[in-house]
């Protein structure tokens, strides 16, 4: 027998050790095959949203409900999700959508994926409730183009779904229909900008449109739409069965519930970790098995690259939620902590990160399209040995000129590592500056770019 | 012409959308052509435009924007490698070295043989199992080693 080459293997958790974990929206985790229809209802899944239609609830005291549980967008921005569901029109003559944005793409970033590959009944529940209490009739789920396995997961659960009675044309005898549709992106980060992703779902290139008007009046197909992150809806079930209080109780204040943190880079275990808002960073380190190669810890950026990077000193006695990574300099964002060891160079990092920003640019405004690539242009001058000490200057000058200059926030997202960067760590750019070599010696780092 | 398969696939895509929006299923049908023929040809995507009723330029617009759509031809397997953060801070680079000494080529060439297309990717959305790489669009491989890619070329034979 030949070992696998895949470690990958379709249902089947990659990640076993559960210990220190609190899970709700990955809770099918315990069971044998966490992904199907009888291991979600052996849970109590869709028992909710049969409850919430048989008994025709209140589309206010649902929203009152997901107010309570303290729940805010899990895709980055931290916008109350039930203040978001208000701005809805209640009454609207003519189709209203619903949108979960799957498309995961900021480096770092890979919670959704599980939700998708390990529990996609409670994702669509989720986005049941909510087009029941939001009057929506379609909804679409648009996923990130290269997770393809989990794509065909999702969309195979949508089937299983329809056929056991839980989507599609009058729900439970009731007169509530919902069709959800399993749609995909295909390599363009920007479309995780929820307009992007609006005109990608209309078969169009994935460039943000101007705001407003919003989503909430005008959407997909330039009607009513909603657009929740994948967790955010995949949530909404587990408040609707046991309380927007016990939901709530689970994190801290201003920020309810759990989390998914994405552990990616120099720890011993990387990958998901559902944990209660609030949880102290040391003791998250400690769950991913800690800093690798018995290394120390220089820097983490908290919450994917458009979240301010920090060193170490600031995040050890931080906590894993909205306030607490706020009051230490940085924020939340999606949960993506990317762990960087003491032979990390700084400079290099931040080269690969600027390309990626100028790479994924829609290239729709000027300041963005041109400044992302002066920015990466600049950095691989001080990277090969030819920056100039006013270079630091130039850097921080182009990048406030990106940010709040464009039409969506990818702007800002593309400033923040190099203002963040410079910032905390300006004796390592002044030495490579200087010297024409990076101050950590690391045969790892070489980053193999053959960008012009 | 579109094939009678992808005609069928193409015509399930359409059923997600209302009827008057038909071209909205451009992203599918360009993925369900370009898996049939390997690339995105401008006659492959006249082919999708034409049945989708949109016009050319619009599902070329679609196609060139998108990195995954290939618009030259990359060889029977194309291997996208992520080479973004967290994979370079595992290493992806010592994987790409791997792979351009084993394959002959560099990035965004093709091996002589017509076989193999290396492509640098941008995030993938899996960083936990980095470093990882996509073969043909589709099939992830992650937390991989040297001697993992080895054995994952000789598969591919």
């Amino acid at each position: 027998m030949t070992t696998p080459v895949n470690s990958y293997e379709a249902g089947k958790p990659v990640t076993t050790d559960l210990a220190g974990q609190t899970l709700l929206c990955l809770r099918t985790l315990t069971e044998e095959n966490p992904a199907s229809l009888e291991s979600y209802i052996k849970l109590g899944g869709y028992s909710s949203l049969k409850r919430i239609v048989t008994e025709k609830s209140k589309a206010t005291d649902i929203i009152t409900a997901v107010k309570s549980s303290g729940l805010r967008g899990r895709g980055g921005a931290g916008f109350p999700t039930g203040l978001k569901w208000s701005f809805m029109p209640r009454y609207f003559d003519g189709v209203k959508y619903l949108v979960c944005n799957s498309d995961e793409g900021e480096p770092g970033t890979f919670k959704d994926r599980d939700i998708l590959r390990y529990n996609p009944h409670q994702l669509i529940e989720g986005m049941a409730i909510a087009a029941y209490t939001l009057g929506a009739r379609v909804g679409y789920n648009y996923i990130h183009g290269e997770i393809w396995q989990d794509y065909d997961i999702f969309e195979a659960a949508l089937h299983e779904a329809k056929a056991a009675g839980y989507l599609g044309e009058n729900l439970f005898g009731t007169n509530f229909s919902f069709d959800l549709y399993a749609v995909h992106g295909y390599g363009a980060y920007i479309c995780g900008e929820e307009t992007a992703l609006i005109e990608s779902i209309e078969g169009k290139k994935g460039q943000p449109r101007f705001k407003p008007p919003f989503p909430a009046s005008y959407g997909v197909f330039g009607k009513p739409t909603n657009v929740n992150n994948t967790e955010s809806y995949a949530s909404i079930p587990w408040i609707m069965q046991h309380g927007a209080e016990a939901f709530a109780a689970n994190g801290v204040p201003n920020s309810g519930g759990t989390k998914l943190f994405s552990v990616s880079g120099h720890v011993e275990k990387p990958g998901n970790y559902e944990v209660k808002m609030g949880m102290p960073f040391k003791e998250l380190l400690e769950l991913s098995g800690g800093i690798w190669k018995g290394r120390k810890l220089k820097a983490v950026i908290p919450g994917g690259p458009s979240t301010a990077v920090m060193p170490a000193s600031a995040i050890m006695g931080a906590t894993m939620d909205y306030d607490g990574l706020s009051k230490a300099g940085s924020s939340l964002g999606a949960g993506s902590m990317i762990v960087m060891d003491d032979s990390t160079c700084m400079v290099k990092t931040l080269q690969r990160l600027s390309y990626f920003f100028y790479e994924e640019s829609c290239g729709q405004c000027t300041p963005c399209r041109e400044g992302t690539g002066w920015v990466y242009r600049v950095i691989t001058r001080i990277v090969n040995g030819q920056g100039k000490m006013e270079d630091l200057d130039l850097l921080t000058s182009v990048s406030n000129n990106i940010s709040g200059r464009t039409i969506c926030a990818l702007g800002e997202a593309a400033a923040t590592p190099v203002l963040s960067f410079i910032k905390h760590f300006r004796p390592e750019f002044e030495y490579y500056i200087q010297h024409g070599k990076s101050m950590v010696e690391s045969k790892t780092q070489d980053t193999n770019m053959e960008h012009q | 012409m579109l094939s009678p398969e992808a005609i069928a696939k193409i015509d399930y895509e359409i059923t997600k959308y209302p009827t008057e929006q038909r071209q909205a299923a451009v992203m599918s049908a360009l993925r369900i052509v370009q898996t049939e023929r390997g690339w995105l040809s401008k006659e492959s995507i006249s082919d999708v435009a034409q049945y989708l009723r949109m016009p050319d330029i619009a599902a070329m617009e679609v196609a060139s924007f998108y990195n995954m759509y290939d618009l030259a031809p990359v060889g029977k397997y194309k291997i996208s490698i992520c080479t973004n953060i967290s994979c370079m801070l595992r290493d992806s680079d010592v994987i790409v070295n791997h792979l351009k000494t084993k394959l002959g080529v560099g990035f965004n060439e093709v091996t002589a043989d017509g076989k193999f297309c290396l492509k640098e990717g941008e995030c993938m959305g899996a960083c936990g199992g980095a470093p990882l790489l996509i073969v043909n669009n589709h099939t992830m491989h992650e937390f991989l080693t040297p001697a993992k890619v080895d054995m994952l070329l000789e598969e591919l034979k």
